[in-house]
């Protein structure tokens, strides 16, 4: 988490006009979209993979639809998937971590916030990894940079390209301390590697990518794309507030504020992913 | 330096401190050391001792951040000959809370890089409190770089509370920047040892903090956020009760990094702190310096980078499920 970050942010999309938000999904049949005000019938914005037919906001995508937007059908082989987290500090707020970890579990159905396998975009291979917002805000602790790193090493091995799909809230996750730090260098190390052996790594920043997250794999693709409109940056308004007392100018931490000040090679809409990460893999292959 | 800050702890220490130094006045005009200067001298020992072998993890954060506390340049001056500091990112500017520099150590010649906080009220607004921006990682890998070129091993002494939050920093890309430094380091061919001196607030430390040896002195602390962002996040707001339990639940002191396999080694500190005796402090850093250079020898580069990727590659604590084994780094298996 590096800085004081801002509170967890809810998923964006989680405010269902009716009904409970689950995983981040809302449950209703309406939803209200952020973007635009205007209430959206969830069906439309489902079948575009959560994008609002108005405005075209990108709502938060789940990982496991973000797997069926991404990839050929049916074509994804998940890795790693028994790795569980445990709670090193014996962590305790006002909620053990253990508890967290539990409720987070069980309301996600996910073991840890990261996904991550291989897969074909448009029949290319490739290794995946992706970090899903709904389970503790996406934040890094030891299981997910224990996956990525692990992904990292299979792409380095089977000389294919990388895709990162990030979305944390959280960055580094404090409830596992110093841990969560040393997945960034840990991760980081992998990339580095994989650098080195000439791998291609594209790094996709979806709503929101903050903290430890964007001050290490997430900035550290050989590409950078990002979906529109998303929240990226390192330290929250929260903490920013806290230390200059300055209101932060309109659009701050967006992706076109990043595009603006060359940290962003692209922003691509989401229907356009799978054919923008195609052109750049065959751009780059070897 | 700043006038000693008193640490809320400390209250007997300070009041024996000054009845001794009464004493030790009126004992210097009657030539005599009396039995009472002695009897003293032996409980303030005896007090700090044990004050210091249990701080809690707040008060340790206190003895990091207390204002006479040795900093970077304060090392700089005591352990190393001919620092020749270098200045500037070459984009954008000079950043004064990250300082870059060649050294002398012995026979051994270096690259020095380190927070600085300052110590007097000026000093400490040029030096945004040890807060780095952007151009500070800029240069500090720019320095790193050059030693790489001319073979010359880093030494980096983090002492930061976090990188800077604001909006130049934002806009200049300090998440880039770290996350470039992180990228840098990694697999920079030459040898890094890096000491937690004060400070290691999170992104910011971690920006000149991957090396092939990593110490951290005694009363130090290094954790994800600092405690104050974490009782602001989860006990919603950071209070004088809050903090400390933030602190403790982060285990953020150099026993805990210890046990928890994110440093390899705890340099003990003078009696009550680093602050109370800045050149035992500093003989300390230089023999750690020196063993470590001498242990580390001239590596073969790409054997220096895979054991630099091996010692991080198992730092983290999870389970396989089915095979029901645990991986953990250190000594905290469970
Ligand atoms: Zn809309």
């Amino acid at each position: 988490m590096t800085q004081p970050q801002r509170q967890p942010i809810e998923p964006d999309s989680g405010r269902a006009v009716s009904g409970r938000p689950k995983r981040g999904v809302p449950e209703g049949l309406w939803l209200k979209c952020p973007g635009c005000k205007a209430t959206v019938f969830r069906k439309d914005s489902e079948d575009s993979f959560n994008i609002c037919p108005e405005c075209q906001y990108h709502f938060y995508l789940p990982a496991e639809a973000r797997i069926r937007q991404m990839l050929d059908e049916e074509s994804f082989e998940e890795w790693d998937s028994h790795l569980m987290p445990c709670d090193p500090l014996e962590f305790k707020d006002r909620i053990p971590y253990k508890d967290r970890l539990e409720s987070e579990q069980a309301r996600t159905r996910m073991p840890d916030a990261a996904v991550t396998g291989r897969g074909y975009i448009r029949g290319r291979q490739v290794v995946v990894g992706i970090t899903d917002f709904a389970f503790m805000a996406g934040s890094m602790g030891s299981v997910v940079g224990e996956k990525l790193c692990r992904a990292v090493e299979a792409a380095t091995r089977l000389r294919l390209p990388l895709i990162i799909i990030s979305g944390s809230g959280g960055g580094a996750r404090m409830q596992e301390g110093i841990l969560s730090l040393m997945q960034m260098a840990k991760v980081s190390a992998a990339l580095g590697r994989f650098g080195k052996a000439g791998g291609l790594y594209i790094s996709v920043l979806t709503n929101p990518t903050m903290g430890g997250v964007a001050a290490s794999f997430a900035l550290q693709g050989d590409i950078t794309l990002a979906e529109p409109g998303a929240l990226i940056g390192f330290a929250g308004k929260r903490t920013i507030w806290n230390t200059v007392r300055l209101e932060l100018p309109e659009g701050f931490q967006t992706s076109e504020f990043l595009l603006q000040h060359g940290f962003v090679d692209r922003i691509v809409h989401r229907r356009d992913l799978r054919t923008e990460v195609a052109r750049l893999i065959d751009y780059c292959a070897r | 330096m700043a006038s000693p800050a008193r640490l809320p702890f400390e209250e007997d220490i300070h009041e024996l401190e000054s009845l001794l130094l009464a004493l030790e006045l009126k004992s210097a005009k009657e030539l005599s050391a009396s039995e009472e200067i002695l009897r003293i001298r032996k409980e303030l020992a005896r007090i700090k001792r044990l004050k210091y072998a249990n701080l809690s993890a707040w008060e340790t954060v206190l003895v990091s951040r207390h204002g006479d506390r040795p900093q970077t340049m304060d090392y700089i001056r005591m352990v190393f000959e001919d620092f020749t500091e270098i200045h500037g990112d070459r984009a954008f500017g000079d950043d004064r809370a990250l300082r870059c520099g060649f050294a002398r150590l012995g026979e051994h010649k270096l690259m020095v890089i380190g927070h600085q906080k300052g110590h007097t009220l000026q000093e400490r607004q040029e030096c945004m409190y040890g807060c780095a921006h952007p151009e500070g990682y800029r240069k500090a890998m720019r320095a790193m770089t050059l030693a790489a070129k001319f073979r010359l091993p880093v030494l980096c002494m983090i002492d930061t509370p976090g990188a800077f939050p604001g909006i130049g920093s934002e806009e200049r890309g300090i998440a880039q920047l770290i996350a470039d430094s992180l990228l840098q380091m990694a697999t920079l061919p030459t040898p890094i040892f890096c000491v937690v001196i004060g400070e290691g607030g999170s992104g910011g430390a971690l920006g000149i903090g991957i090396g092939d040896r990593v110490a951290m002195l005694e009363h130090a602390y290094y954790s994800v956020i600092s405690p104050e962002g974490c009782a602001g996040i989860l006990w919603k707001a950071a209070t004088e009760l809050t903090r400390p339990l933030a602190a403790e639940a982060l285990r953020l002191t150099s026993r805990h990094c210890l046990r928890n396999g994110v440093i390899d080694e705890v340099l003990p500190e003078p009696l009550g702190g680093a602050h109370r005796d800045p050149r035992e402090m500093a003989n300390t850093l230089k023999n750690w310096a020196l063993r470590s250079i001498r242990e580390t020898g001239r590596p073969d580069t790409t054997d220096l980078i895979d054991k630099r990727f091996a010692k991080f590659r198992t730092m983290g604590v999870f389970r396989e499920a089915g095979n029901g084994s645990t991986q953990a780094s250190g000594l905290s298996a469970g």
